[in-house]
């Protein structure tokens, strides 16, 4: 259509955003992350839901990210105008007003709580709010600008939609469920780790104190190399105590081993533009891991409910 | 990516072409708002219908 072609050699102006704007600032691929981790944690719990009711809970979880997106990118619009990587966002490009992400978080977060809640249960809503408060106060507010620990604790924001998933159909929180949480828990910090190491610079001039700005590249190859070894230790454990089968382990430990690799090599690697190189493959690499292994534990469940092992 | 190649602005506040695109703007921002409330209508609708069950055809009529 002739306007949108138009519309983009128009400034930025108070109520002149278009609708991809607000769509962007609910980060849909970040999005579609907890969307496939809630509804593999869903799909998972015993007992069952009725298809419409777990529509409706993955549909909740996937607002309630968008809702904390639109927060973070209304409290994080100065650091985002100086960042490469986020300066291209709907306010710091200067498309859209800053309350108007604030009114979106809000109306969002709000409204996804009370339907899930009303949907199927109140541990469920109580989750996914503790959930949007811990990313968008906890670690955007507050972990993010002040310690280089913020994304090892801020992590737990990500991992806690299979849980609600889980919570959702069984109205509990069990060892199953925590065990995806951990997952996606120890998988956050080499996954974000890698990116800075590559991104240092970025977030320099932002002043976020990212590991490799504050304690240098060799203090946090050696975190990514630690963290890598507990995440594929703690991806065994499901078959180790009975909840996943033998495919399960076979696509956890292959991939794993995959993982510690490219870890090892980060790790080994001192010359400056092979260390870019080798975290952005780890970076990469971890992407389609943590969807391998979500993807190796509903197979391994279908399979075994079809009776092929 | 659209958003990734935001061009310099080159079409002044003043002219017709910025009331055009500026309402064009406008009308799609309030299509959409409609059809998220007439979506927000039919969750509800259904999760009511969902919720009550299939006994909520079994009454006298």
């Amino acid at each position: 259509m002739a306007y949108i072609d138009q519309s983009r050699d128009v400034p930025a102006l108070a109520g002149g955003a278009r609708v991809e704007d607000y769509l962007a600032l609910l980060k849909p691929r970040v999005m579609s992350l907890v969307v496939f981790t809630a509804l593999i944690g869903l799909l998972l719990a015993p007992g069952g839901i009725n298809p419409v009711i777990g529509f409706i809970a993955i549909l909740c979880i996937a607002l309630g990210a968008g809702g904390s997106g639109a927060l973070n990118m209304w409290y994080d619009s100065d650091i985002d105008a100086v960042m490469s990587r986020t300066v291209n966002r709907p306010i710091p490009a200067g498309r859209l007003d800053r309350d108007h992400a604030l009114a979106l978080g809000l109306i969002l977060s709000i409204f996804s709580v009370v339907l899930l809640g009303l949907a199927t249960n109140y541990l469920a809503a109580g989750l996914l709010a503790f959930t949007i408060f811990f990313y968008a106060v906890i670690y955007t507010m507050w972990l993010k600008r002040s310690t280089p620990q913020n994304i090892v604790i801020g992590g737990a924001a990500g991992a806690f939609p299979p849980m609600v998933g889980w919570a959702a159909v069984t109205g509990t929180v069990s060892i199953e469920s925590c065990l995806l949480f951990l997952i996606i828990f120890l998988w956050t910090p080499p996954h974000f780790w890698a990116l800075a190491l590559y991104k240092q610079s970025d977030y320099g001039a932002a002043k976020i104190p990212m590991l490799p700005n504050v304690a240098g590249e060799r203090a946090t190859k050696w975190q990514i190399l630690i963290y890598s070894v507990a995440l594929v230790a703690t991806t065994l454990v499901p078959g180790f105590v009975g909840f996943m089968g033998p495919l399960y382990m076979v696509a956890a430990a292959v991939t794993g081993l995959g993982f510690l690799w490219l870890a090892y090599r980060l790790f080994r690697t001192t010359e400056d533009k092979a260390m870019r190189k080798a975290g952005r493959t780890l970076f990469t690499y971890s992407l389609s891991y943590l969807f391998i292994i979500f993807l190796a534990l509903i197979t391994d469940r279908a399979g075994s409910m079809l009776g092929w092992f | 990516m659209v958003l990734m190649t935001e061009p310099t602005p080159i079409v002044p506040p003043t002219s017709p072409q910025y009331d055009e695109v500026f309402l064009a703007r406008r009308r799609r921002r309030s299509v959409a708002l409609g059809l998220v409330l007439g979506a927000v209508v039919l969750i509800f609708y259904v999760l009511t219908i969902v919720k009550l069950g299939p006994n909520v055809f079994d009454r006298v009529l």
